[in-house]
């Protein structure tokens, strides 16, 4: 099976806090993905480092055999890599429709086209049709700053696959939604795994979330892989139970 | 300082047959260059003056509104683009010969230029750091135009710069101006109408609202905040070309500082963000120190007190006022059916 992401002996220092600390560990294609770890073991950073938010001390990050290491975020994003934050971060005086639609819009035509092209870029019927895959129907022309904060958090997902991305990073996506709302973003983002075979990797601190949706588990301590298998390997492993699982 | 971005299409533009295109600000930015093209008439040379003034005022702050209030990026420098750009066009059309037309293009391509260049610190540093960087900016293009004599006249500025003529047509007169003013700022403000409309005034939007996630998203954030340095400072450089044959005379002044401010307050008072707040704040700054002449040397701390009333009634400006005025209307109206 073909390696999307490949992340090698990667390290990120803070003064003298070694945040990430020589973590490797590849993804494949179709993947689903869980990180774990307890608070400050370095899962964002490591996404940060990934995907060119922070600058890694060392190490490489690889995307199909390329090395992307340090490459702007934005550029990465044109590559098919998609990500959410651990805090809400959508644009909240924009309505939802105009939030989809701005997640997508980069990936449409040239900057020219963009500007002479049509107000939408092309992309009301995609916006209409995720709205509708992720339950937002009623709120498409709601500003976002107005929604809850789960409704919030199904249009940051959303918005990550807007551009129909072949990797996608999540970051804490069930922190702080409801339980309904929490079985409806599984249940999507399975969905899109196994129609459009796009790969995950999730940081997760919802144990439930993440030993249902996840193929493979990686599990973070102090920077460091900790251990790695398969959710009942993980949740039988000695050493997470203590580090982690058991708190 | 924030605002709602996206601008609001008119329900009642969507009623007429029109194109889709066309919505409730480009039908009020239409009717207004009407209203505009036949007010003068009776005026007087001064009141005349002082529309074309306000108007000139308002392509300048356009482009800071761009840059500030869509782009959120905090530029102290407006006047000092404003000054290279009257100064080009003086210099080209009084000493090179240029007309105007072309003079007016190479003030706008300089001052584009010139706006990207200081457009790159704002890729490393942002909000008041920025400010101080476009404040360093300011004081050195006011220092140049005020020693070097042999190219600017210093503090004697230049004089005698002409006045463009259109097709053959003396456009000396007050009101001819005025009317050649009213048809430049017209075709400005939908060109800006147009881009804001565009994605590239989502993405503007985005770089204001949450850099991080933006860049996620794909969108080039170096790449809009230049341009939106860019065509900011452009902006300014054409209000500076219809500024210099307005007033036929420049000397450093009005080009400090102080006035970089003032245009900031105008794009603050007008709304940030909306579209059609440059037009309302620039009438704040312009016109209203006018009518209230009558107050003698008071007249500023009057201005002052009504624009920190203003202010405190509305941070978001006397369009963010207009809209919440709408919005209660529209809907008492909805409740009353």
């Amino acid at each position: 099976m073909n390696q999307v992401l490949e992340v090698s002996n990667l390290h990120k220092a803070f003064g003298g806090i070694k945040a990430v600390n020589g973590v490797s560990f590849s993804v494949n294609e179709g993947e689903i993905l869980g990180i774990i770890g307890p608070n400050g073991c370095g899962k964002s950073t490591l996404f940060n480092c990934i995907l060119g938010q922070l600058e890694p001390t060392e190490g490489a990050v690889k995307l199909d055999g390329r090395d992307v290491t340090n490459m702007r975020p934005s550029e990465l994003n044109r590559l098919g890599v998609s990500r959410t934050f651990q805090l809400l971060q959508v644009f909240p005086e924009l309505s939802v429709r105009e939030n989809l639609i701005l997640a997508g819009q980069e990936h449409e035509g040239t900057m020219l086209s963009r500007f002479f092209g049509s107000r939408d870029a092309g992309l009301t019927a995609k916006a209409e049709q995720m709205i509708g895959f992720f339950k937002l129907g009623h709120l498409a022309d709601a500003k976002a700053g107005g929604l809850s904060y789960g409704q919030q958090k199904l249009l940051d997902a959303a918005m990550a696959f807007m551009a129909g991305p072949r990797l996608v990073l999540l970051d804490e996506p069930a922190g702080g939604v409801n339980l309904t709302m929490l079985g409806d973003l599984k249940e999507r983002l399975r969905a899109i795994n196994a129609e459009q075979g796009a790969t995950f990797v999730v940081i997760e601190h919802n144990m439930d979330f993440v030993m249902s949706l996840c193929s493979r588990v990686i599990v973070l301590a102090e920077g460091k892989v900790l251990a790695e298998g398969t959710p009942a390997e993980v949740r039988a492993n000695p050493a997470v139970i203590e580090a982690y699982l058991g708190h | 300082m924030t605002a709602p971005a996206t601008h609001s299409a008119a329900p009642a533009a969507r009623r007429l047959p029109l194109p889709a295109f066309v919505d409730g600000t480009l039908l009020t930015l239409v009717a207004a260059a009407v209203i505009l093209w036949f007010v003068p008439s009776g005026m007087g040379r001064y009141g005349t003056y002082v529309l074309s003034l306000w108007l000139v005022m308002s392509v300048a702050v356009m482009g800071l509104n761009l840059t500030l209030g869509y782009a959120g990026l905090k530029s102290l420098a407006q006047a000092a683009f404003m000054g290279i750009g009257a100064y080009a066009t003086a210099l080209l059309t009084s000493k090179v010969g240029l007309n105007w037309y072309a003079s007016f293009a190479i003030s706008g391509l300089l001052t584009f230029a010139v706006g990207l260049v200081l457009g790159f610190p704002a890729l490393r540093v942002k909000a008041h750091y920025l400010a101080f960087v476009t404040l360093a900016f300011s004081t050195l293009i006011w220092l140049v135009l005020r020693n070097e004599q042999w190219l600017t006249g210093g503090v004697f500025g230049l004089s005698n710069i002409p006045r463009p003529s259109f097709f053959g047509l003396k456009l000396d007169g007050a009101l001819a101006f005025h009317r050649f003013v009213v048809v430049v700022t017209f075709l400005l403000a939908v060109v800006l109408w147009w881009m804001i409309r565009s994605p590239w005034g989502r993405a503007f939007t985005a770089l204001r609202e949450n850099p991080i996630r933006a860049a996620s998203l794909g969108i080039d954030t170096r790449m809009y905040t230049l341009l939106a340095f860019a065509i900011g400072s452009a902006y300014a450089g054409f209000a500076g070309a219809l500024y210099a044959p307005l007033v036929e005379f420049i000397d450093p002044s009005p080009f400090s500082l102080s006035q970089s401010f003032f245009l900031l307050l105008m794009v603050v008072a007008g709304g940030a963000g909306y579209l059609l707040g440059p037009f309302i704040g620039a009438l704040l700054g312009v016109v209203l120190p006018e009518w209230l002449r009558f107050a003698g040397s008071l007249y500023l701390i009057i201005f002052a007190a009504i624009v920190m009333l203003l202010l405190i009634a509305c941070p978001q400006g006397m369009s963010g006022l207009l809209e919440r005025g709408w919005a209660k209307l529209t809907s008492k109206k909805e409740g009353a059916r």
